[in-house]
């Protein structure tokens, strides 16, 4: 057949998941291809909507904690405090000092944790798979330490409301200073020497995903993805939780607003991630770790509760029923995990149990940003742009 | 034994790990074993994460823990796998497409059903949660654990691997 002008081709429309190995969970996108460009992009999620704020709504504050657990399960302990945040200001629970500081050191820890499996598995989706190996090593570092603090490896429910579960032992920090003193020089020495100049990840990345600070802030992401375009937002530094108006750290920012910029974005957090945990050990101060208002928001010592009647008595209905005396009233509190900005808004309607928990999740906003991501890119390019935005399905469809 | 055979209508052991069909005068002997030996030697699961539990099953097949040294690969697609590990929490909107996946396994093809999540549902008994993913999937091992950990993760792969070793006959295609 001759080749003429007035051929005609159709679009190709492909649909991405739920099962590919590259969609990081069960993330569907329905791709309409011209060739190898891609024309539409069109994500699909709900594929894991667990039901979690309808959930919430049917137990006690203190036992819908580990249902956060399992939104971000990478970085289990930022949504704990989240969660926890969002609680003891609605109740107006102040948190001892102590407490605070452990709460910031494990949230770090878990925030490394998640970056460094954010870097690797992109890093494996675009063939790079050494890093995938080097990062899971350090990771079980990470992970045992999260065990011996509190028995659990992932899903921990470590925070409590108004403090944490349990007090760290000194065995405990001083493998976590062992750990600090040589995780930078790893990141330098094995992560960016394989993949900073590495000339087929630069190709990938530079360039690739361009998103500019004003459209980023228009699709409301936050985060590295936002910090990687240029815009100085950070939770941690703009209304300060916890700990982090008491140490010190910068944050990175990107330039370009394209993949390799994230990149490095998530690469120097990781750093000033460590910085914070020595920080932490250093000036962690001693006292309580609960705060004392037990009877009324949060449960008694353990060892009053074996002695003590009353004690009993404050444990059963703050178990079965929940606090009693909740305040009437509504609050949104953000606070920042490593995908970005996560906030609760919380619904008490004075009974023991939230009215109704809305979530905001980062990864739901950043996916809805997909398709600016693939404006004019390849097949090849998506896949990048999947790893960059760094999203949790758990988180995104709650 | 004539008599024996007369009656009989599945494969009969004569002595350990030599079978007689009967009717056929066919003698199946070592070839349960090499087969069953090679099926466990090089058990393919399917890459395919679904909530928390995936992230523990990556760990699993990682550096620190090594699946490798099992000969357990992940793949990709399920064209190529043996074995298909649920990891995580099956919603119903899920549970279509885990169907289908499974359908497109060539036989044989085993289930392992990861965490509490899969096994029974576990925390999450909503509107939106499939209770079990064996109310449409018929599951060979359970691993219980919210996520499990990555012992438990091989210990139930290693239970997959001495049921398929008692497997009898799976070779043949009039089995």
């Amino acid at each position: 057949m001759p080749i003429t002008n007035d051929m005609k081709t159709k679009n190709l429309t492909i649909s991405m998941g739920p099962q590919h190995p590259a969609t990081h969970g069960v993330l569907k996108v329905v791709l309409e291809l011209d060739g190898e460009s891609i024309v539409k992009c069109t994500p699909y999620v709900g594929y894991l909507h667990r039901g979690v704020e309808k959930l919430a709504e049917s137990m006690t504050y203190l036992s819908a904690l580990p249902l956060t657990d399992r939104l971000d399960y990478i970085a289990s302990v930022c949504n704990n405090v989240g969660y926890c945040v969002a609680v003891e200001r609605l109740f107006g629970i102040e948190v001892p000092e102590r407490a605070k500081f452990i709460r910031t050191m494990t949230c770090e820890m878990a925030r490394i944790s998640s970056h460094i499996l954010g870097v690797a598995t992109h890093a494996l989706d675009i063939g790079a798979m050494t890093v995938f190996l080097y990062s899971f090593r350090d990771r079980e570092t990470l992970l045992d330490l999260f065990e011996m603090l509190c028995g659990a490896r992932l899903t921990v429910s470590y925070p409590r409301i108004g403090g944490v579960r349990n007090d760290v032992t000194q065995e405990f920090l001083d493998k976590l200073y062992a750990f600090t003193d040589t995780f930078p020089a790893t990141i330098e020495r094995e992560y960016e020497t394989l993949l900073n100049e590495n000339r087929i990840w630069k190709q990938r990345t530079i360039g690739v995903g361009v998103i500019t600070a004003e459209e980023a802030i228009n699709w409301g992401m936050t985060g590295p993805n936002l910090r990687g375009s240029g815009v100085f937002y950070d939770i941690r530094k703009f209304a300060p939780y916890d700990a982090y108006d008491k140490v010190e750290f910068d944050v990175p920012l990107g330039k370009n607003g394209d993949v390799y910029d994230r990149y490095l974005c998530r690469m120097e957090e990781m750093k000033q991630s460590n910085r914070i945990i020595r920080q932490c050990i250093e000036q962690l101060p001693k006292g309580a770790i609960m705060a004392p208002d037990a009877p009324k928001f949060t449960l008694p010592p353990k060892d009053r509760v074996l002695a003590d009647m009353e004690s009993l008595i404050h444990q059963f209905v703050l178990i079965t029923k929940g606090p009693i005396a909740a305040p009437e009233g509504e609050l949104y509190a953000s606070t920042e995990v490593p995908k970005g900005e996560l906030g609760f808004y919380i619904i008490s309607d004075g009974s023991g149990k939230p009215y109704r928990m809305r979530l905001r999740s980062p990864s739901f906003v950043h996916v809805s940003a997909l398709p600016v991501l693939c404006r004019d890119a390849m097949v090849a390019d998506f896949i990048a742009n999947v790893g960059t935005i760094d999203i949790v399905l758990g988180e995104c469809d709650r | 034994m004539a008599m024996v055979l007369e009656n009989a209508t599945a494969p009969i052991e004569v002595e350990k790990g030599v079978h007689i069909i009967p009717g056929a005068n066919t003698i199946i002997t070592a070839v349960d074993k090499l087969v069953n030996a090679a099926r466990v030697g090089s058990l393919w699961p399917m890459t395919f994460g679904l909530a928390c539990c995936a992230i523990e099953m990556m760990t699993t097949g990682s550096s620190h823990y090594d699946l490798d040294r099992f000969g357990i690969i992940f793949r990709g697609s399920p064209r190529q796998s043996d074995c298909i590990i649920i990891a995580g929490t099956v919603t119903k909107k899920m549970a279509t497409v885990i169907r289908t996946v499974y359908d497109q396994m060539p036989e044989p093809r085993y289930v392992i059903a990861m965490g509490s999540c899969a096994c029974t549902g576990g925390v999450f008994d909503t509107y939106s949660t499939v209770q079990g993913v064996d109310t449409f999937l018929p599951v060979d091992v359970y691993i219980p654990g919210c996520p499990p950990r990555p012992e438990a993760v091989m210990e139930g792969i290693m239970k997959l691997q001495a049921k398929m070793k008692k497997e009898h006959f799976k070779w043949s295609k009039w089995r």
